[in-house]
């Protein structure tokens, strides 16, 4: 059987299974009684065993095993959990974690786990419970071990339960010398749908006949006989070393398929599971988002899931396909621009009325085809907890990161590229900006450190903020170490309002500061950050209480690819300038201009604000605003300053597509990229950020 | 006899240039195109090509050589080197040969004003012919037009 083409779906899904290890266990350790937690566990490691097992994945399958063995004891309440088993399985998830990594480079996911192993292994022994036999702690969860079954073949065996009929689940050994293993089995298939009906089969039948099994296979059985005739039957066969036959009642059975009726996540993870096992007769209708399983896995994180299944009915699809509709989409917007102008040429009421028929469509199409991009940043958040789990514990401090507005949605492009920066930034905040604890007892605080990561949407942005209760920084220690790497004058330093002086850890000057520890070690890197961010056309800002706390806050496009626009003409040439950042149009008399240290001001809304001409900025060859009496002018903002562009005439406001103008034209003065107008020209987007000091 | 080398000729002034077909995308007529304010003086400027945004260089103003009308011969090379996807305004462009390697010498210091470091050799056709094959790399360097751009401010 051909495993390749399942290897991505089997990495999904294991990262997935992973992810929400990873979170169960950290809930787990605050709140350590709660034994649904360690079955939500449980449940993720045994469908990840499941999954890498019918991958060919020995190792990883055979450490999940492991760490099953401890869960099961501890789900079972034969054991308690403590910090050395919750090192031990976190070590695991790690060495776990690797292996998948590895396989995503195309390696085999091969990894000597012997300590990890060893450790597990003790736990289940000796120190911890004398009394269990590993033995037989997994005959006890035989059942469960089992195999998954889908939503239809559940549903096959409710029904037979309930209308009386006997449900066994029956695992089949055949000798180890035998010799013709398939042919075995076929028998033993044979006597069986004498009797009754085989729901399935683990491997599945055409793996058996293929002898694609090692010595034993399991299956699920509807019959009317009784377990010792069925039994009696199988042992028949010659060459059966032996058959294992347990009667599945409804409980049983539920507890199979909790996830389908308690929590829609594990339902997925079955639904996954039995996609990763390559049944022949599952066709693959059930695929499902990544993020919806995780957000629902954040779901059963907390206590009392309560249900709520609401059936999420979602396919996973190539975000290269998604790339490729978006560019056509792109086309088709230009084409529509073109139309509205060709029906405003032509002016005929149904041609009109067609176009702007067309234009509402395009304009709903174009909201779904933003929103297929979407990915709500929990996806990226998600693994935050644990990190700053183990920073936390390896600085021998106490932090508490509270997480909101995780459901708050990104485009995909964008949540790529995020995770790194978050993650330096988060790295700071816990090693530079939280104090240690005998600091924070003398500062009056309590030994506990929080910070606050929130995502909330704002306008065409999304803000992801970082907010701890740490020490903050101090203004002059930053302002030493600027001085001293000669990002400002003693002159400049003096008149610097602090958030200015706070946004110079952003300086690539800043980073290489020798002794970082001056200044409480902020700075280190954060230009990567700032550079980064502003590659994916956002802002970072800090500010800071000293004494108190810092906050990073970062601002992101929505998307990167549709903005909305207000295009300008200046002569014959015309620009864009996005919508995002005008504050308002108007007109202004020449008499209003005024000359201000030989800098041309303007009054607006009773402040004096700088006037841009863009004519002369870009040299425009047939446009000079000194020649009108009355002037348009764009007034645009950055944070809280503004300035008043002068153009010739504005042409209106417009969804653009935007397009790079390619890496040879890189770095260009105030101009963020280029579009393709409705006649096919090309029109430069103006970055109003580079015009404002 | 030495490896084939399928080149594009081209021509600028008195002088047949080529660029090794591979890198060669397509070649258009000339076209309007969009002025990039603050941009080199050589690059003529951006133009849609079905889609993508595609900044021109005049390769006479490039190699510092006097600009001259757009005349219907006038052609837009659109190579791609490296990270680059550039189009290249060229005098007229009409021949594909085959080149043998072997008939390609080391380019002389100077061509028609063009510094030796553009050009990867000297190659004969026939009996009369001679071609200057292009360094598009050397040609698109970022460096350099960081320089440019620099003397410019």
């Amino acid at each position: 059987m051909e495993l390749s083409q399942y290897l991505s779906m089997f990495i999904d899904e294991s990262k997935e299974h992973l992810q929400s290890l990873n979170e169960n266990l950290l809930s787990l350790e605050s709140s350590p009684q709660d034994i649904s937690i360690v079955h939500n566990i449980f449940r993720s490691a045994h469908t990840l065993k499941g999954m890498s097992a019918t991958m060919g994945f020995e190792d990883i399958a055979a450490l999940t095993h492991e760490m099953e063995n401890v869960l099961d004891l501890v789900r079972n309440s034969k054991i308690e959990m403590n910090p050395f088993i919750f090192d031990c399985i976190f070590k695991s998830l790690d060495s776990l974690e690797s292996m998948v990594e590895d396989i995503i480079q195309g390696g085999t996911g091969k990894a000597d786990v012997s300590p990890i192993v060893v450790s597990l292994r003790s736990i289940v022994t000796g120190e911890y419970k004398t009394a269990v036999v590993p033995a037989a702690v997994t005959a006890v969860k035989e059942p469960t071990k089992g195999i998954e079954v889908d939503e239809f073949q559940f549903s096959i065996l409710q029904q037979s339960i309930d209308s009386g009929f006997l449900v066994f689940y029956v695992e089949v050994t055949v000798n180890e010398n035998c010799v013709l293993k398939a042919a075995r089995a076929y028998m033993v298939f044979d006597a069986l749908e004498r009797m009754g009906e085989i729901v399935k089969a683990t491997p599945s039948v055409q793996e058996i006949e293929q002898e694609k099994f090692d010595r034993s296979f399991s299956l699920y059985f509807i019959s009317k006989v009784d377990q010792g005739t069925l039994e009696k039957e199988i042992l028949n066969v010659s060459e059966i070393q032996s058959a294992i036959i347990i009667t599945v009642d409804t409980e049983s059975l539920d507890e199979l398929s909790r996830p389908r009726t308690e929590v829609e996540a594990a339902r997925q993870e079955i639904a996954a599971a039995v996609a990763a096992a390559v049944v022949p007769v599952q066709t693959p209708t059930i695929e499902v988002a990544a993020p919806k399983v995780e957000a629902a896995a954040a779901v059963v994180a907390k206590p009392a899931a309560g249900g709520a299944p609401v059936a999420s009915r979602t396919i996973r699809v190539d975000i290269e396909r998604l790339d490729a509709l978006m560019n056509l989409f792109s086309e088709l917007l230009i084409d529509r621009v073109r139309l509205e102008q060709l029906a405003t040429e032509v002016k005929r009421n149904d041609l009109t009325e067609t176009v702007e028929h067309m234009s509402r469509v395009s304009s709903d199409l174009q909201n779904i085809v933003l929103k297929l991009r979407m990915v709500p940043v929990d996806s990226v958040f998600n693994r935050f907890p644990r990190m700053i789990r183990d920073l936390a514990k390896s600085l021998d401090k106490k932090v508490d990161l509270v997480i909101t507005g995780a459901e708050t949605e990104l485009d995909r492009t964008v949540i790529d590229e995020i995770g790194d920066p978050l993650v330096h930034l988060l790295r700071n905040a816990v090693d530079h900006g939280i104090e240690s604890i005998s600091d924070r007892l003398a500062a009056g605080k309590s030994e506990q450190g929080t910070i606050q990561l929130r995502a909330f949407h704002s306008g065409n942005h999304v803000f992801i903020e970082i907010e701890e209760d740490g020490k903050g920084i101090y203004r002059d220690k930053v302002l030493k170490t600027a001085l001293k790497n000669g990002l400002v004058t003693a002159e400049q330093a003096a008149k610097l309002s602090d958030i200015e002086v706070y946004n110079l850890l952003f300086a690539s000057g800043f980073s290489t500061a020798e002794k970082i520890s001056d200044i409480s070690g902020r700075g280190v890197g954060l230009d990567v950050v700032k550079t980064k961010i502003q590659m994916l056309g956002g802002h970072v800002q800090v500010d800071s209480r000293p004494g108190l706390g810092s906050k990073f806050s970062v601002q992101l496009p929505l998307t990167l690819s549709i903005i909305s626009a207000m295009l300008v003409r200046l002569g014959s040439e015309k620009y864009a300038i996005p919508l995002s950042s005008i504050v308002e149009t108007s007109a202004i008399q020449k008499k209003q201009i005024r000359n201000i240290h030989g800098n041309k001001m303007v009054d607006y809304r009773n402040s004096v604000i700088p006037l841009v001409s863009l004519s002369t900025l870009f040299s425009v060859p047939d446009f000079n605003e000194d020649l009108e009496d009355e002037t348009e002018i764009v007034v645009v903002r950055k944070g809280d300053k503004q300035v008043a562009l002068m153009v010739d005439e504005f042409i209106g406001q417009q969804e653009i597509v935007l397009k790079t103008l390619g890496k040879y034209l890189s770095g260009l003065f105030a101009i963020s990229g280029a579009t393709i107008l409705g006649d096919g020209q090309v029109a430069l987007i103006i970055d109003p950020n580079a015009l404002i000091k | 006899m030495g490896e084939e080398k399928k080149v594009i000729v081209f021509a600028l002034g008195t002088e047949e240039y080529g660029v090794e077909v591979e890198k060669v995308r397509t070649i258009e007529r000339m076209q309007p195109m969009t002025r990039v304010p603050k941009a080199p003086e050589f690059i003529k400027g951006v133009i849609n090509l079905r889609g993508v945004v595609i900044p021109i260089i005049d390769l006479r103003s490039r190699f510092g050589l006097d600009e001259l009308p757009t005349t219907d011969a006038t052609r837009i090379i659109i190579v791609s080197a490296g990270d680059f996807e550039v189009g290249l305004i060229v005098d007229s462009a009409n021949d594909v040969i085959d080149l043998d390697t072997d008939n390609i010498d080391n380019p002389p210091e100077i061509v028609g004003g063009i510094k030796a470091k553009y050009l990867d050799g000297i190659a004969r056709v026939g009996e009369q012919r001679l071609l200057v094959l292009l360094n598009l790399e050397q040609v698109l360097d970022r460096n350099e037009l960081q320089q440019l751009e620099r003397v410019e401010d």
